[in-house]
């Protein structure tokens, strides 16, 4: 479903990102990548939203080359996969509920289905009671619980979860965890990347480890070596 | 080509966007409406100098002063042919009595000059023809054709005694009001233009400022899966709002202003009042001023979020 295939990404003053990695996912898979800052983890997701281009190889998810994607219709592509990211990255001036709906809108949804939809992820990630506020009258960790309900909103494909628990504590951690896994349980296939020990020993799911731009392990159930 | 629900959609997240970033609306509002202002009094600027420049254009003649003998047919006759051409706006014949009436009202506190006159008994002037141009630079073929008239004298003695265009300090008047006319009307279109394109891209860059605040924001829009029309088309409803209520302050605005400056600059702006020529050219001022605010506020915006839809 989503494969890379020897994608190298060098920046401009030379300094490395990525170098020769290849690897896939299969559909339903809840896969974790685990690495020192700097190695490389977000460079890597953002190529599959073509957020960055690789300097070498490629991106496909499912069967598409996502770099040859043009960039007005990138949005089609990034409709079937759900971000997450460390920083939240809410819309400021819309209330909990408006965030997830623009997702919904921006997809071109009929007002029914997100009059529908809207109100059931909120109840999915617990949040029905603040779907009125605006992001900075939440805490972190419900900010993080509306980003994973735009996310999952529109039923992608994928869900891309870059450092979620970032700036969380180990409660809110362990909570933000819980909601991935109920959403993998659900069918959706799931990239997450972290430097959190306890989340991934916690998962026991598929772990890739990398080191300076480098896949250095790609373990079927593991643990955090590093 | 987007449906109804889009641009339903679209249209309530400019205005929800317009109500919430309230100190960001206020501020552009305020810059747009101090660039409004300045294209508005341009415009009456450029009104008023042009009618200025008309009055003192107005004030260019010729005067051709016929002979004591001249017949008045004669007069009335070239004052006909001189009406058919092309380049002359208008004609206006004195009588020899009327010269004179004219003359002696002129000097009435001149005895020596009216006891002079007194002394001579006949009237010693001619019927004149003041002649006026549709422009400035036509007199000088009015006076070559009334020159060749005064040569060709129609067979006998030239009626024509004398066409004051050919007096040096006449010329010279009359070449140096054209030349400040015309540098006058030069330097002042001049000065609008750049006082018009230097407000123009300070409203613009209040706009590019104001969206950029939103630059997470588009990023975040792009990353959700929004097409670049659906997060392009809020900022431009946004900028349009900006655009007409501006428009409409500083047509407000202009109210007072003109009905303050209209009495107190009349006889400045050769008898142009302001303040009615605002209200009698409402519809004018009210396209030029809304029609800009709204095409300012729309490019703009298209313009400062096109450099953040590069993801």
């Amino acid at each position: 479903m989503i494969y890379y295939d020897r994608v190298g990404k060098v920046y401009a003053d030379n300094s490395i990102a990525l170098e020769d990695v290849s690897f896939s996912v299969e559909p339903g898979e809840f896969i974790s990548i685990v690495g020192h800052s700097g190695a490389g983890k977000t460079t890597l997701v953002k190529m599959l939203l073509a957020e960055e281009k690789p300097t070498s190889g490629s991106v496909f998810f499912e069967s598409i080359n996502v770099h040859e994607v043009p960039m007005n219709r990138i949005n089609h592509l990034r409709r079937k996969i759900g971000t997450v990211f460390q920083d939240f990255r809410l819309l400021p001036q819309k209330t909990a509920y408006e965030n997830i709906a623009f997702a919904m809108e921006a997809a071109g949804r009929a007002e029914e289905e997100i009059h529908s939809d809207v109100p059931h992820v909120l109840d999915l990630v617990d949040l029905t009671d603040k779907a009125n506020n605006f992001p900075d009258e939440l805490s972190g960790g419900e900010q993080q619980r509306i980003a994973i309900a735009r996310a999952i909103v529109n039923q992608p494909d994928v869900i891309i979860a870059d450092e979620p628990t970032g700036n969380l504590d180990p409660v809110n951690t362990f909570e933000i965890v819980q909601i991935l896994k109920k959403i993998n349980d659900l069918g959706t296939t799931i990239i997450l990347t972290t430097h959190n020990k306890g989340v991934i020993d916690a998962l026991k799911k598929r772990v890739i480890t990398m080191d300076r731009g480098k896949i250095i392990r790609d373990d079927r159930e593991g643990k955090y070596i590093l | 080509m987007p449906d109804s629900v889009t641009i339903k959609r679209i249209l309530r997240a400019g205005f929800l966007d317009f109500w919430r970033n309230g100190f960001v609306s206020l501020a552009s509002i305020l810059v747009m409406t101090v660039t409004l202002f300045v294209v508005g009094t341009t415009l009456f600027a450029g009104v008023m100098l042009q009618s200025t420049l008309a009055t003192l254009r107005d004030k260019a003649d010729v005067t051709v002063y016929f002979t004591t003998s001249a017949p008045e047919e004669k007069v009335l006759q070239l004052q006909k042919t001189l009406q058919a051409l092309p380049q002359v706006q208008e004609v206006t014949y004195t009588s020899a009595e009327d010269a004179l009436t004219a003359f002696r009202s002129r000097h009435q506190n001149d005895q020596l000059t009216l006891q002079a006159l007194q002394e001579l008994g006949d009237n010693p002037l001619g019927a004149e023809l003041d002649i006026k141009a549709k422009d400035i630079s036509q007199y000088d073929a009015i006076a070559q054709f009334l020159q060749q008239q005064q040569q060709n004298g129609g067979g006998g003695a030239s009626i024509i005694d004398k066409i004051n265009y050919f007096d040096q300090q006449h010329r010279q008047a009359l070449d140096r009001l054209q030349e400040i006319t015309d540098s006058a009307g030069r330097i002042g279109l001049i000065v609008i233009l750049i006082l018009v394109g230097v407000t123009i891209a300070i409203s613009f860059n209040t706009l590019r400022l104001a969206i950029y605040t939103s630059r997470e924001e588009i990023q975040v829009m792009r990353l959700v899966g929004a097409g670049q029309f659906y997060i392009r088309a809020p900022f431009m409803v946004e900028g349009v709002l900006y655009g007409l209520i501006s428009g409409v302050i500083t047509l407000l605005l202009l109210y007072p202003v003109t009905y303050w400056m209209g009495t107190a600059t009349q006889s400045f702006f050769g008898g142009i009042n302001v303040f009615s020529y605002y209200l009698s050219h409402f519809f004018f001022f009210f396209a030029i001023i809304i029609g800009t605010g709204v095409l300012l506020g729309a490019v703009a915006s298209y313009l400062a979020v096109r450099r953040y839809l590069k993801i």
